[in-house]
């Protein structure tokens, strides 16, 4: 008590400490701590509380019943839709953990799924060195990825040692993969070169690439399937058949190099005049210049553009229901009428919304990380 | 236009260890804009030519010109013994000979200080990469900073970007090196050691056409002064002459403008 | 490099020709061109041998005879045996209409999740976020299927409809609604409500005229909203509710007349615009925090107040970067529009480009007609746009 009577009065004479010593204080303790932070983040004014109130009444009224209908009273095993109900009165995932082997292959051969797991094992190799520069080996990884497509275009397929495997047993989440993953690879390298070619000037190719584009842009992609399906075999040498999934392949990729061509545009734009003039002053030709100076850096700037245009494309490939093919969405769909099952329509689409929704999740991430890694690199 | 080139090969013929630059009644314009009026020019193997004028004169133009950033369109212009017309060919030839410095360094962000300057000698004159990688650290040495070879551009002060700027252009080993306002956009602390590297560059004999407002520069170094104005060259003379005896209005006033404040 | 200067007119004429900057950009050109007018000419001459071989031509006769078959909303006259032109134009209004409802709502939940989303409200900010986050990362037919399951599963049967005051009924053959019948005093109230328009702009330039004077300035907004929503309304209700509103009745199974709207519309009309809604609240969200906080303080430092910050400096500023792709997302509700086949509501594509296509076999023609519909809308819509930046343009010198 003496003691604490004595600094504050000597508080007011001279300072506890040196001058210039000056010790670091903790701060007032009503700014730290949870209580300041809900007092800040909750309830600063009277509209944020009435906020908060309205969030936790609308959290009170959706979360329980949705949970319940998810997880508590949801039935995880069953032999049909009645066991389900007899059991509980939630969703009824039996239905989903007996169907999954189709909703993952499709209708491919059972004797051959071994080639869908390879080829999905190789995927992830090819992908790593992609995704991170920092992974051991990167250059041979990358060389490795170019040809992926290829080697597991073979493994699916069949044909040179393999069973041919007809492109009408594919289906579920391998579909949904061969086709986004298709229109990823060779949407790039075509975008590109629209790119290149809108900003060339040769005026007929830059025409040509404009109209291309925009023509693309234009339409739905659900119009250019059904142009696929039924009309692109007149544009074909009579008698030729053409795969319908190749069909919508090539329009899938068509439709997203527009798009890409766009998006890398705008970062062939946002590089400076100078960078041009310094590699013509240096003699460098077209292709070179292109290759060495412009396009390393409008690709990077293009990136997040790029990625989230696969991610429209990815989501866009269960489009392909609507012309006939089978991915998870539409083994979904024909699975419910079968009658042991029908009415669970929630259910599969729930379960295909979370596939979605975990990839397309995972897919902005890494593009928000890239994105916080070029600003600091920028930074450096 | 082949008559024009066979003309300029023979005069190139009678005096060509002599002439490296021949700017020859040259016009340009942008769309309406008579930007460039009349520009004879010519420069000797060694010659080191200052070139000023106010801002929008057209000195920037006239060496953007003299390897083909730029078009003329009326004229000839001859660069070592090359005349520059839409031949591919021979616009490429004179860019490898012919080295530029940018006013804002335009150097590529995305690649190190010594692949910046490996670039150019690797993809066009196909130099081994280990000996490219030499020459590029002797000219970093000269312009002192060979130290900095793995950073990257960003990571530079203005002034050590010019010089990494200069080096690039060095490593092409090029007869004739332009200038394009290589101070303008350097913090004064950085102007000095720019400028020294570009003195050190003079005195070892290549061909140098500056666009500065570096008058100390021009005084010490150059063997010409040009002054530009509205498009035209208005008066050129060696720099004890130029600074000392102005002959012509316009150049009276922008020296006393430049000078006096 | 002299030498080779020396020896330059001796090149032959090819590499001279090559070399030449206009002739080779031309020589490419030529090429480039020829290639392309091979491959279509060899595509077109591919069709012609094929639909030879079947015995088709190409026409747009079928268009004029009946179309027989059934479209469940039609806002124009259209029975079975009306023609397949009248099918398709009733596929244009579907198509305008779920477009101009779509980009309505999404614009209004757009704007209210960006601004969600910039609350400083931890929990609110998060709900948003996390709604942002799920929707976008699903696709959008899983949404509109989603939603059209969740209307026709959970919604009850008429006789059982959600009772909204007597007036209203939600079942899962659609929305009944009363519906408008119009008695000659409510002209005098639509009357009071134009007057109430041309009043609000002549006194917007009043009120800038006064404040440019005198310094003196009204609350304009709130003086133009009662005169165009307040009096109107006010006149409503003294002239004695001047609308009649025919209610919906149960008859037999189902709903007889008032309104309704299909549950098809409702859940495409939903789910397009929840799923838009997503974007244009990033969208927004962006717009806004790219306008640097710089600007925001040296309002107030000013002494410029929040309100007025927001309107007169944050918003003309956030709304130069949102615009441009606020466009493209409407673009995209249009185009995503098409979905519409997968839940059997009669757009462009269902009718003309599905179920007419499918009857007559006249592929070639209806897929054209379809792929210049859309691309007529994308051009109007991206014209508007280049307009628009145009406009930005010069108002910023």
């Amino acid at each position: 008590m003496e003691k604490n009577n004595l600094s504050a009065t000597g508080s007011t004479m001279k300072p506890d400490y040196v001058i210039g010593e000056h010790p670091d204080l903790p701060p007032p303790s009503n700014t730290i701590g949870p209580i300041a932070w809900i007092r800040d983040n909750l309830l600063s004014s009277p509209a944020n509380i009435v906020m908060t109130i309205l969030s936790i009444f609308f959290l009170y009224k959706i979360l329980p019943p949705s949970l319940d209908w998810m997880f508590f009273d949801a039935a995880f095993v069953g032999e049909d839709r009645n066991a389900c109900r007899a059991v509980a009165d939630g969703a009824c995932w039996a239905f989903i953990s007996e169907r999954f082997k189709l909703f993952t292959y499709g209708f491919y051969p059972i004797e051959n799924r071994w080639r869908v797991d390879l080829s999905f094992v190789l995927l992830v190799i090819a992908v790593i060195p992609i995704l991170f520069d920092k992974t051991p080996f990167r250059k041979y990884g990358l060389w490795f990825a170019m040809v992926f497509p290829f080697i597991a275009g073979w493994l699916l397929v069949g044909g040179f040692g393999l069973d041919p495997v007809p492109t009408e047993k594919f289906g579920g989440f391998m579909l949904t993969l061969v086709v986004g993953i298709t229109g990823i690879a060779f949407s790039l390298p075509l975008g590109i070169l629209l790119a290149l070619g809108r900003q060339s000037n040769l005026p007929i190719i830059k025409v040509f690439c404009v109209s291309f584009i925009e023509f693309i842009r234009g339409v739905p992609l659900i119009t250019l399937l059904f142009v696929a399906s039924t009309m692109l075999s007149y544009f074909l040498p009579p008698g030729t058949n053409f795969d319908l999934l190749l069909r919508v392949l090539i329009m899938v990729t068509l439709f997203s190099a527009g798009y890409m061509a766009e998006v890398i545009r705008g970062g062939l734009q946002a590089i400076p005049k100078g960078q041009f003039e310094a590699s013509d002053a240096m003699g460098l030709k077209y292709w070179p210049s292109m290759r060495l100076i412009v396009l390393p850096q409008a690709l990077k700037i293009s990136i997040p553009g790029i990625v989230n245009t696969f991610i429209g494309l990815y989501k866009d490939t269960t489009l392909v229901i609507i012309i006939g093919l089978l991915d998870p969405l539409g083994i979904g769909r024909a699975s419910l009428s079968d009658t042991k099952w029908t009415g669970l329509s929630n259910e599969v689409y729930l379960f295909v919304a979370l596939f979605f929704f975990v990839s397309c999740f995972a897919m902005s991430r890494y593009s928000l990380y890239l994105e916080n890694k070029l600003q600091t690199e920028h930074r450096r | 236009m082949s008559n024009s080139t066979q003309i300029g090969t023979e005069q190139m013929n009678t005096d060509q260890d002599n002439i490296v630059i021949r700017i020859n009644q040259m016009h340009k314009w942008y769309g309406q804009f008579h930007v460039l009026k009349d520009i004879n020019l010519d420069v000797t193997r060694g010659e080191k030519i200052v070139i000023c004028g106010p801002s929008g004169s057209g000195k920037s133009t006239m060496i953007r010109c003299i390897n083909r950033l730029e078009e003329h369109q009326k004229g000839d212009i001859i660069v070592d013994g090359t005349e520059l017309t839409n031949d591919l060919k021979n616009i490429e030839a004179v860019r490898r000979e012919v080295g530029m410095v940018f006013q804002h360094f335009n150097l590529f962000p995305h690649l190190t200080v010594l692949e910046n300057c490996t670039l150019a000698p690797i993809w066009v004159r196909k130099t081994p990469r280990l000996e490219a990688e030499e020459i590029a650290m002797q000219y970093l040495e000269r312009v002192k900073i060979p130290d900095q070879a793995n950073k990257f551009p960003g990571q530079l002060s203005g002034g050590q970007q010019q010089r990494v700027a200069i080096a690039r252009s060095l490593c092409m080993k090029p007869r004739i090196m332009l200038f394009d306002e290589p101070t303008s956009a350097l913090d004064p602390e950085m102007i000095k050691e720019v400028l020294d590297v570009m003195i050190e560059l003079a005195s070892e004999g290549i061909t140098m056409l500056c666009v500065t407002h570096e008058m100390g520069f021009a005084k010490t170094v150059a063997d010409r002064v040009i002054f530009m104005d509205g498009g035209e060259i208005i008066e050129e003379n060696v720099p004890q002459e130029f600074f000392d005896n102005p002959q012509h209005e316009r150049t009276k006033l922008f020296l006393s403008q430049i000078l006096n404040h | 490099m002299s030498e080779t200067t020396l020896s330059q007119p001796q090149r032959n004429i090819v590499s001279r020709l090559w070399n030449d900057k206009e002739t080779r950009s031309i020589i490419i050109q030529i090429i480039a061109f020829a290639a392309i007018f091979a491959l279509f000419f060899y595509m077109v001459r591919n069709a012609v041998i094929n639909l030879e071989a079947i015995g088709k031509d190409i026409s747009f006769d079928f268009l004029w005879q009946p179309a027989s078959y059934d479209i469940s909303q039609s806002l124009v006259e259209y029975t079975s045996r009306s023609s397949h032109f009248t099918a398709m134009i009733v596929g244009i209004i579907n198509t305008l209409l779920i477009a101009v409802f779509g980009i309505l709502l999404s614009t209004v939940l757009g704007f209210l999740l960006g601004v969600l989303r910039l609350s400083k409200n931890w929990v609110t900010n998060k709900l948003a976020y996390v709604y942002i986050e799920y929707t976008r990362n699903v696709p959008v037919l899983l949404h509109i299927l989603l939603i059209h399951g969740l209307i026709v599963h959970a919604l009850p049967l008429p006789k059982n409809a959600i009772n909204v005051s007597d007036a209203a009924f939600l079942t899962n053959r659609g929305f009944f609604l009363p519906s408008p019948e119009i008695q000659p005093l409510f002209w005098f109230v639509l009357a009071l409500f134009v007057m109430g328009i041309i009043f609000s702009i002549w006194f917007r330039s009043y009120a800038k005229r006064v404040q440019d004077e005198t310094g003196k300035y009204y609350p304009v907004f709130w003086i133009s909203l009662s005169a165009i929503m307040g009096f109107p309304l006010i006149m409503y209700f003294l002239l004695g509710s001047p609308i009649d509103w025919q209610i919906p009745e149960l008859k037999g199974f189902n709903y007889k007349g008032g309104m309704v709207i299909r549950p098809e519309f409702i859940a495409l009309w939903i789910a397009l615009s929840c799923y838009t809604a997503a974007f244009i609240g990033e969208i927004v969200r962006s717009g806004i925090t790219a306008v640097s906080w710089g600007q925001t303080e040296a309002a107030s430092a000013l002494g410029v107040s929040r309100g007025r910050t927001l309107s007169l400096v944050v918003i003309p500023q956030a709304l130069r970067i949102i615009i441009p792709p606020l466009t493209s997302q409407y673009l995209n509700i249009t185009k995503n529009s098409s979905l519409a086949i997968a839940i059997g509501y009669m757009d462009i594509v269902a009718t003309i480009g599905g179920i007419s296509l499918n009857q007559t076999g006249r592929e070639m023609e209806c897929m054209t007609i379809v792929l210049l519909l859309y691309l007529t809308f994308s051009l109007l819509i991206s014209a508007f746009m280049n307009w628009y930046n145009k406009r930005i343009k010069l108002t910023e010198r």
